[in-house]
């Protein structure tokens, strides 16, 4: 890397402020996904200001610039594919302001998701989206993918809470987009913004909504014997109406890799379970449990577990929200999909999925957001087994087409990043891709910022894809 | 416009056939915007011919108005150039719908009406909006970025959209998001497609996820004298457990009162402010929501407190369309309205109340719970003095909407005269620049809906 902007960035920084030695850039080679690549350097922004000066040195430069959270994230967004600095906002983690009348709350970027929450829970209210990484992924993190979570089901994904951003464009200047307020006049680049994926700018201020934490949860646990069952319990709850906050699945390898490491209290011998919140109004959560459990009944669960206390709730959740590191306890690796379908196709899906497992003979586990059906099955494999991994990528690809056949889609939450880039033409055109090209340019007319990531590298300019070598570490989803 | 009349007509039947291309003088005047009016009205029946009429307009340089229903063309400024309007309710169909799924896809002609009968055989609404009596288009809903009392609960379109296919200013075909009701596949390109009045492209698909239709619904008003009482009771139930469904504050000034209260069947006094909450669901919940709320009312200010109850079946209708429908009743009651869209926060709707209450002009307010405030103001007849004083009043509620601050504010609907004394769209902009850029992106001749938008986009 240019010595001249090394010794610029750590005048603008400070020492501490930089990382460039091969052995502290190690640690940002990765994200929780699959792939792997190595920046030139890590800085460490405290202001916005900072930020604008380190973009305009880049730019000056033209080496690319990639921002960063705690890197959580499960499809490369954060890895600097082609070299360059990445922009941890690590040190930009404060609530600016916690605005409890009009339940809206300003952060910087490195705030942890879970971190605002627990702000304001003395006040009644939540960050609603909760990406199971939310003890560590960071709120810009969540920006720059429209990150999901369990409970997205009911209160929606990111882009429903973002109402405002500050960003800089890699011509230095510094924006806002949106405001606090609904409606602002003017095209809704705060909506387009979010999802990004860190191609459009770097995120310096973020306004969100709070939303009001329910007055009653209920937690139900219902027992199934057969996969078909648990999936058609889901498809019938959301045709008849009933909206739960979350609908989670986990099938029988699955709960009893979770049960082990966890001990949540899932039983060991069964075929699915799913874990159901509902919440609001006491009256309605009444209702509504009652009905999920008469759906439950009627396809034959086993049994129907309402979790009697905020104790018992929390364990059943740490078995959902653990699943992933269960998995790795497991298999020296796994590769998870993210592929979304209707949701009367889960029957169908699951059906498909264990057809292909048995195809390969791989272990698919698949533990995943029933309710938006949103699937994430985990291929095990072991890596030092070339076949072996190379029947995992004919699998998750097989799962992703079956997907798209079923009117589905490539990822609900995880993002494109430099996992999926390459799958983007099974689902847009030429036309689609070169519109969406065009967009970025508008605000990233050199490609500077987070190069090589959603938009699949044009054909004709020689770059060969290697596909990413998966590995076990990831967290879950 | 280089090509002569008769040509434009004649490429245009070409395209979308003979019985779908007219000048009937009556279609003409049916799509005039703002006093202008274009060459000839194309029916398109399908996505291509769409490709194909926006790839001739493009090279001959004509400009389209894509339209649907006709109801919103006061929205925003009159084009620049006006040759085609491209009325889109050929392409009515509803593509597929999945009620197990609740996700539904349909072409932009189609009407808010013919949705909502489809849907309620499967007991699933769409909460889109329901102003102009189920008449106006998905399509033209969507692009011109009205809003519904239910957003309260479910948002708006930019919540319930989960992709979009349309045809931009060049003739290309693109689509964004998808069908799912999840999904973080590429740019959601969509979400600008909303409100931007047809200036960025022509909506061909749209795909909504659909929702539940509560079993009942039930409306409670609490009326307060002046306005403090009201907003208050707003601020109580925000941070309460209550869920409403739609949630507004309604007033109006000592001369409208009487007589809009009579056209629209509602009880609206001068000097009394009103809160109208609908809630939906069982009826053991919309009674706990009740006895709520009046708890609510009474703690919020019991001595301004006048009433407080449910209404009967007819007239929670009339309230429920009022709140739906509140610019086209004013529009209705007074053409030579001007309609204000205030997007306050939800915080400051005291302050903005106050500051209305003392307009020296006819006036009828609606804020909704969340924020955005509706405010009509209706000069007294068709006069040029009352045109003057509407003209001062306007410049004053943009004044106090920067200074107060009230918040980003926009003269929604006004007689056309007025739009060439004041900007409409309010302040400027810090991304102005991006919007720019990116009309340049899907419009770079210049051809849809030129000037129409925010800053002569």
């Amino acid at each position: 890397m240019d010595s001249r902007l090394l010794h610029d960035l750590k005048s603008l920084l400070g020492p501490r402020g930089v990382l460039h030695q091969s052995e502290d850039l190690l640690l940002y080679e990765y994200d929780g996904s699959v792939d792997v690549g190595r920046p030139d350097c890590v800085v460490f922004p405290r202001t916005a200001t900072e930020v604008v000066e380190i973009v305009r040195l880049a730019s000056r430069h033209k080496i690319p610039l990639v921002g960063r959270g705690t890197g959580t994230g499960l499809s490369g967004g954060a890895i600097a594919r082609h070299g360059g600095i990445i922009v941890s906002f690590s040190r930009m983690n404060r609530i600016v302001e916690v605005d409890a009348d009009n339940q809206r709350a300003t952060v910087e970027p490195g705030v942890v998701n879970a971190d605002l929450s627990v702000a304001v829970e003395h006040l009644g209210l939540h960050f609603a989206p909760d990406p199971s990484s939310q003890k560590a992924c960071t709120i810009g993190g969540n920006v720059s993918e429209n990150s999901g979570g369990p409970h997205t089901l009911a209160y929606g994904v990111t882009t429903n809470h973002v109402l405002s951003l500050e960003i800089v464009l890699p011509s230095a200047e510094r924006v806002r987009l949106g405001s606090a307020a609904l409606d602002p006049p003017g095209y809704d680049l705060a909506g387009l913004f979010v999802g990004s994926e860190g191609t459009f700018g770097l995120v310096t201020e973020i306004t969100v909504k709070l939303t009001r934490l329910p007055e009653a949860v209920k937690t139900l646990l219902a027992i199934f014997d057969s996969v078909d069952d648990a999936t058609e319990t889901v498809a019938e709850i959301t045709a008849r109406g009933i909206t739960p906050a979350a609908c989670e699945m986990l099938d029988g390898w699955t709960i009893r890799a979770v049960e082990d490491y966890v001990h949540a209290g899932f039983p060991l011998d069964c075929a699915a379970i799913l874990l159901i919140d509902v919440d609001g109004l006491r009256e309605m959560v009444e209702l509504e449990a009652k009905d999920v459990a008469d759906v439950c009944g009627l396809h034959h669960a086993r049994e129907v577990r309402v979790a009697r206390d905020a104790r018992e709730r929390d364990l059943l959740w740490k078995g959902r929200k653990n699943a992933f590191g269960a998995a790795g306890r497991l298999s020296p690796s796994y590769y998870t999909q993210d592929g979304v379908i209707p949701r009367t196709r889960l029957p169908a899906t699951l059906r498909r999925i264990g057809e292909i497992s048995r195809k390969y003979g791989l272990q698919i586990g698949n533990v995943f957001h029933a309710g938006d059906g949103n699937l994430h099955p985990i291929i095990l494999f072991d890596q030092r087994n070339e076949q072996q991994f190379r029947d995992t990528i004919r699998a998750g690809d097989e799962i992703i087409e079956f997907c798209i056949q079923m009117g589905g889609s490539i990822t609900g939450e995880h993002g494109v990043g430099m996992e999926k880039d390459r799958l983007m033409p099974l689902v847009f055109s030429e036309a689609d891709l070169g519109l969406m090209r065009r967009v970025r340019d508008v605000f990233n007319p050199e490609g500077l910022l987070n190069p090589g990531k959603i938009l699949p590298t044009s054909k004709g300019c020689g770059e060969i894809y290697v596909r990413p070598r998966p590995t076990m570490a990831a967290p879950s989803a | 416009m280089s090509l002569s009349g008769a040509s434009v007509l004649s490429r245009s039947a070409a395209i979308a056939g003979n019985s779908n291309v007219t000048t009937d003088p009556a279609q003409i005047a049916a799509h005039e915007v703002d006093l202008k009016r274009p060459a000839a009205v194309v029916r398109p029946g399908s996505s291509e011919e769409v490709v194909e009429l926006a790839r001739f307009a493009s090279q001959e340089k004509l400009a389209i108005v894509a339209t649907g229903a006709q109801t919103k063309l006061g929205i925003g400024m009159p084009p620049r150039q006006y040759d085609l309007a491209l009325e889109m309710t050929r392409m009515d169909r509803i593509v597929a719908y999945d009620p197990g799924d609740l996700t539904l896809s349909v072409e932009p002609g189609i009407t808010l009406r013919k949705i909502a009968s489809v849907l309620a055989e499967h007991r699933q609404f769409l909460p889109l909006g329901a102003a102009f009596g189920g008449r106006p288009t998905a399509g033209g809903t969507v692009a011109s970025g009205v809003d519904s009392p239910m957003r309260h609960m479910y948002g708006t379109a930019r919540d319930f959209v989960l992709g979009m296919e349309f045809v931009t200013g060049d003739g290309v075909e693109a689509k964004s998001g998808g069908r799912v009701v999840k999904n973080v596949t590429g740019y959601d390109i969509h979400k600008l497609m909303i409100g931007s009045l047809g200036t960025l492209g022509i909506i061909t698909r749209i795909n909504f996820r659909t929702f539940p239709q509560p079993q009942t619904a039930r409306t409670c008003v609490a009326t307060f004298r002046g306005s403090t009482g009201a907003c208050e009771l707003r601020r109580r139930i925000a941070h309460s457990a209550l869920r409403p469904q739609s949630l507004e504050i309604l007033g109006a000034s000592a001369d409208c009162a009487p007589e809009l209260g009579r056209s629209a069947a509602l009880s609206l006094e001068a000097g009394r402010w009103s809160v109208v909450a609908t809630f939906a669901g069982d009826a053991r919940v919309i009674d706990r929501n009740h006895r709520d709320m009046e708890t609510l009312a009474q703690a919020a200010d019991h001595k301004s407190l006048e009433s407080f109850g449910e209404l009967c079946d007819a007239d929670s209708e009339n309230a429920t369309r009022y709140v739906a429908d509140f610019a086209s009743l004013i529009l209705q009651y007074r053409p030579a309205a001007a309609i204000f869209k205030i997007s306050a926060l939800p915080g400051d709707l005291a302050g903005l109340a106050a500051g209305i209450s003392s307009i020296e002009i006819g006036w009828a307010a609606m804020m909704r719970g969340l924020g955005v405030t509706y405010l009509g103001l209706l000069p007294p007849d068709d006069s040029e003095r009352s045109f003057q004083l509407l003209q001062r009043v306007c410049s004053q509620v943009f004044t106090l909407a920067e200074k107060a601050p009230w918040g980003p504010s926009v003269l929604l609907w006004c007689p056309p005269k007025l739009k060439s004394e004041i900007d409409i769209w309010g302040a400027h902009r810090r991304d102005y620049p991006l919007m720019q850029k990116l009309k340049g992106v899907f419009d770079p001749s210049g051809i849809l809906s030129p000037g129409r938008y925010v800053g002569g986009l």
